[in-house]
């Protein structure tokens, strides 16, 4: 396939992935964290998500920084790193992630703008680099072409059938 | 772009619906929505304008099954028709695996397909695609419509390398599961070819 590569994401960055959210839910006091890529696609989310449509919030959070971006360009910026939404009860923090990353905060009364933002900068430095490791792991999976454990090597015409049964 | 996640065994991918304003891309969606098991779907996004213009895009997720242990799910997007959303159209257009493009069948409404195939064939170039080398299904849609173009007219027109093309009529649902298993096969082919 042309265009961006797939994003394949293994057990072991997972985790890293997880706990490096986990760490700033935490530290940040927010009641929401998640990743997406800038595709739409949840990657994972930690907090109280019970009640939140986060697939929806994923995918609009990647139009939102998608039509950002575009407006960046026309303006002559190269990106706009930072998006910052208020509410009255929740505050929206959106930032990137490298180049295909998009990490949000939501956030009420109980912390502040400048707590996340300080606890955002220094996850995002952890993330890049677990992501960097992630690209180059896949490229050299891609490389060795293990194809022979792949769990895709094998569907058939009646699999893709029975999806829609 | 799809987005395969060995830790939760997810597998995601991305379906486009294009074609010019007014060709039944969001009615396509809205049947998928209303014949679909509640929990195999999530909520049917519209950024649309108090007319029920689509502005930005129409989003709807949809959780189909299992393959090998992998939970599958598409998600299915709509891109606005209209020409001067065109930077609005080309946004949707990022990381994805599959399109599908819904061609109003009226007569005088031909050139408008031309010109939209035309767009998307562009802004898949920008993105760094080839329409004809992406997985990607025809469908001729208003077929209960009095003043339309014969099938073979509209598939000499608009479909040159005989990708596969469905007749439809999306508001009673003709021809819409059907186009939308087609783009999904060939997704999902696609990936075998490539893990």
């Amino acid at each position: 396939m042309n265009g961006s590569s797939d994003l394949v994401v293994y057990e072991e960055e997972f985790n890293k992935i997880d706990e490096e959210l986990n760490n700033l839910y935490r530290q940040a006091n927010a009641k929401v964290v998640f990743l997406v890529d800038k595709n739409g696609q949840l990657i994972s989310s930690v907090g109280a998500t019970h009640d939140l449509d986060t697939t929806s919030l994923a995918s609009l959070t990647a139009g939102n920084i998608a039509a950002t971006g575009s407006i960046a360009k026309i303006l002559g910026e190269q990106e706009f790193t930072i998006l910052f939404h208020e509410g009255e009860k929740d505050n929206l923090h959106i930032s990137l992630v490298g180049e295909r990353i998009i990490l949000v905060v939501i956030f009420d009364q109980r912390t502040s703008i400048g707590l996340v933002r300080l606890r955002v900068k220094k996850t995002t430095e952890n993330l890049e680099k677990i992501f960097d490791e992630m690209t180059r792991k896949a490229e050299q999976e891609k490389l060795e072409s293990k194809l022979e454990d792949s769990p895709f090597a094998e569907i058939s015409d009646d699999d893709i059938e029975k999806l829609f049964m | 772009m799809s987005f395969i996640n060995y830790s939760s065994r997810e597998l995601n991918c991305k379906i486009v619906y294009y074609g010019p304003g007014l060709c039944g891309k969001t009615t396509n969606l809205q049947y998928i929505y209303n014949k679909t098991n509640p929990q195999q779907k999530g909520k049917l996004i519209s950024l649309a304008t108090e007319t029920e213009r689509t502005l930005f895009f129409d989003f709807l997720p949809l959780a189909l099954g299992d393959i090998k242990g992998f939970k599958v799910r598409f998600h299915l997007y709509t891109v606005p028709g209209q020409m001067f959303y065109a930077a609005s159209r080309k946004l949707i257009l990022k990381g994805v695996d599959g399109v599908v493009f819904v061609a109003d069948s009226q007569v005088d409404r031909m050139d408008a397909n031309i010109e939209s195939l035309e767009d998307l064939k562009i802004n898949l170039t920008e993105q760094g695609y080839e329409l004809y080398s992406l997985p990607f299904t025809m469908q001729y849609n208003k077929r209960d419509i009095d003043d339309i173009a014969p099938v073979e007219t509209l598939s000499e027109a608009l479909n040159p390398t005989q990708v596969p093309e469905f007749s439809a009529v999306a508001p009673k649902g003709d021809g819409v599961f059907e186009t939308l298993k087609d783009v999904c096969r060939q997704v999902i082919m696609e990936l075998k070819k490539h893990y």
